[in-house]
């Protein structure tokens, strides 16, 4: 006691030199943690704020909304509302209308402009808007005769100027608008008729060609996506499941399963366009089924989901305690009882956590869709019912994503930014059913 | 060693349940068991003694071939259960294991409700033709493992959310679930405090009347305390094996005695 009080170097109440280094580590060593969480964090927030700030323009629109007539004598000549003779009448036809429209409301809110003629006013309106216009009186023939009110697309250039990414500065050598066309919608834009709305069609829609930016949507890749999704999970899980029960509960430990091993674990780090030129051999050049089809590329995704499944759902198996197998065999249940009954609902939990894993792996992939054909086809339509689903030419988002990054038209590039966050929300409802259904399974033990 | 408790029983000199014969067990190149005999008797509790590392585990897992799940794992010479082999090739272990019961020595209930872990096993032998049956058989195995006063108001709550005495007396009920003919333990107590201990000593006590009882232990107090036979392993040999009174109080091996003195182990 004494001793203690004499000699500090006795004392609780100093800190010897070797604790006070073991402390200094421990406390460089938590900086470090603390560094290396927020260093993250950062690249994180940095990277949601470029994709939001980026992308939330594509999921605005911009239209103009005009009251159109629909001339009888245009769309309808013989006057007894075939559907046939009305079909005959093209695009052609439609467009005169709008631009009459449009021409006619310039006029009436009076706003001063050179432009005398109704064609002046094509560089307003979207070249997709006499098709939206043509699909509406194919649905509906009696409009004919009538007067509508349209809600016109306008073209990307107008819309851009509204989201502030097109200016009278860089249009000057447009060819397609004129810094005049741009007064004629600030004009209109405070009459309340140009405005921006939000874009249903992006969600929607399908893809439009390169020079119809305003007009492009997700929605048919989205399809694609989900269609593939559905085979990479209607085939990887069964199969990678009953390969990893067996490998695990069943086989024997010895040196073929050994080697089997060592290739699943290989196969998970092989470059994932081996398996896109695999799957160009095997499932098109071989089996002949459809090229671009979501059914050859989900069945591509599911070899290269497989491992990361087998893996995570052997190792959900390893953890289930073994005396778990041993009070199912203790009272007399078969091996395959034991698994399925006692094992196999302890591991659910682990193997959905791997398959989504996995899937969200497969749901990002693009490269192995290059060598498919499933990317940079323009899918114009939604696939024909649910086998169409599986069967029809269709792209994927990521592949659509990265088809509209490489087009030219700095709209493109806003929309391929909204395309990414599309695919997050798809991922993140993926997600968030699996943790449901991850809730349900788990049981404590 | 001088107050260890040594209950008077009359072994019944019943017939003989398990007979082993030069069994032989080796893991890999480990030679576990050495060419041990022992006659296991009907409604009799056994216990089977020895230091860590002896081979009794071992011995008695052979006895309702759980062995089988470990790969590396050879069992050779003969055991009879009623005069059968049950290491013959027509053997089917999984309807030997219903035959012969085991409790592990971690309680170990399925994570599902009390009524399950019961259940399970009658089930999946086909032993009740109806609910009521089942609820029966519930019942009664709950109440032979002294547990059912305890549970019975609650068959629906999990099993592991119960003590741990609680538990493997729970695990006990459900070994006799399945009406086996042999109930193998495997230090079942070596995991609960010394009121949860004896209860399960007192369970065993009560089982016997219906059951053929092997119990592996590392107590000599509870081998005393439950069993009427003893074996004493030691490096994989079965050093000695006789009456329970006997063996504590004139062992016939020297190492036996050093054993239960305290010298070894």
């Amino acid at each position: 006691m004494s001793d203690a009080m004499n000699n500090p170097a006795n004392s609780l109440l100093v800190q010897d030199a070797r604790t006070a280094k073991r402390n200094a580590a421990e406390k460089r060593f938590r900086f470090f943690g603390i560094a290396a969480i927020a260093t993250g964090l950062v690249f994180l927030v940095i990277l949601l704020t470029a994709i939001f700030s980026n992308g939330t323009g594509a999921f605005q629109q911009t239209f103009l909304t005009v009251p159109v007539h629909l001339d009888e004598t245009k769309l309808d000549k013989a006057g007894n509302r075939d559907i046939e003779d009305i079909k005959k009448v093209s695009t052609f036809g439609y467009n005169p209308l709008i631009q009459q429209a449009v021409f006619d409301m310039v006029q009436a809110q009076g706003i001063e402009t050179p432009f005398t003629k109704r064609g002046d006013m094509k560089a307003l309106i979207s070249a997709s808007a006499a098709a939206q216009l043509r699909d509406e009186v194919i649905a509906n023939p009696d409009l004919i005769g009538q007067t509508i009110e349209f809600r016109v697309l306008a073209t990307s250039r107008v819309d851009g100027y509204l989201k502030g990414r097109v200016t009278r500065e860089s249009v000057e050598r447009d060819k397609n608008i004129d810094a005049e066309h741009f007064d004629l919608v600030d004009g209109l834009r405070d009459a309340g008729i140009v405005k921006k709305s939000f874009n249903w069609d992006f969600i929607t829609g399908a893809d439009a060609s390169e020079s119809r930016p305003e007009q492009a949507g997700m929605g048919v890749a989205m399809v694609g996506s989900f269609f593939m999704m559905l085979v990479v999970l209607l085939c990887a899980l069964p199969i990678g499941v009953a390969a990893s029960i067996y490998l695990e509960e069943f086989a024997p430990q010895n040196r073929w399963t050994d080697l089997i091993e060592v290739n699943i674990s290989n196969l998970a780090a092989v470059p994932s366009i081996v398996f896109g030129i695999l799957g160009l051999a095997v499932f098109i050049q071989f089996a002949h089924l459809p090229q671009s089809a979501p059914l050859v590329g989900g069945l591509v995704l599911t070899l290269m989901t497989l491992p990361t499944i087998i893996i995570s759902t052997r190792a959900s198996l390893k953890a289930v305690p073994p005396s778990i197998r041993d009070a199912a065999l203790g009272v007399g249940a078969s091996k395959m009882q034991s698994v399925f009954h006692h094992v196999l609902p302890l591991a659910m939990p682990g193997i959905l956590t791997g398959t989504i894993i996995g899937l969200a792996q497969a749901l990002g992939e693009t490269a192995p869709l290059l060598l498919i054909g499933m990317v940079g086809y323009i899918a114009s339509d939604m696939p024909d019912g649910f086998l169409g689903g599986f069967l029809d030419p269709n792209s994927a988002m990521p592949a659509q994503i990265y088809e509209w990054a490489k087009r030219a038209d700095p709209a493109y590039y806003e929309r391929a930014w909204g395309g990414i966050i599309i695919l997050l929300m798809f991922l993140m409802t993926m997600n968030i059913i699996a943790v449901i259904l991850r809730r349900r399974f788990e049981r404590r033990w | 060693m001088n107050d260890m408790r040594i209950v008077r029983k009359d072994v019944d000199m019943n017939d003989t349940k398990i007979s082993a014969k030069g069994v032989q067990v080796f893991y890999g190149d480990t030679h576990a068991i050495k060419d041990v005999d022992v006659e296991i008797r009907d409604k009799t509790v056994t216990a089977f003694i020895g230091p860590s590392g002896c081979g009794k585990s071992t011995f008695l897992r052979c006895l309702n071939r759980m062995n089988d799940t470990i790969d590396i794992c050879r069992v050779e010479g003969n055991i009879l259960l009623d005069g059968e082999d049950i290491y013959d090739k027509r053997v089917d272990p999984v309807q030997l294991r219903a035959k012969v019961g085991m409790v592990f020595q971690r309680p170990n209930p399925f994570p599902k409700s009390i009524y399950d872990n019961i259940a399970y096993g009658p089930r999946i032998h086909g032993l009740a033709k109806n609910k009521a049956d089942l609820d029966e058989i519930v019942e009664k195995a709950l109440r032979r493992g002294a547990i059912w006063d305890e549970v019975k108001d609650r068959l629906d709550a999990p099993g592991t959310g119960l003590s741990g005495g609680q538990q493997q007396r729970l695990c006990i009920a459900r070994a006799v679930a399945t009406e086996p003919e042999v109930l193998l333990m495997d230090e079942p107590c070596s995991a609960l405090d010394p009121i949860a201990t004896l209860q399960v000593e007192e369970l065993i006590d009560e089982l016997r009347e219906n059951f053929s009882v092997v119990i592996v232990t590392h107590s000599m107090q509870q081998a005393a305390r439950v069993s009427q036979k003893t074996a004493f392993f030691h490096l994989g040999n079965l050093v000695e094996y006789g009456d329970t009174e006997q063996i504590f109080t004139n062992p016939q091996d020297e190492r036996t005695e050093s054993y239960i003195t305290g010298r070894i182990g």
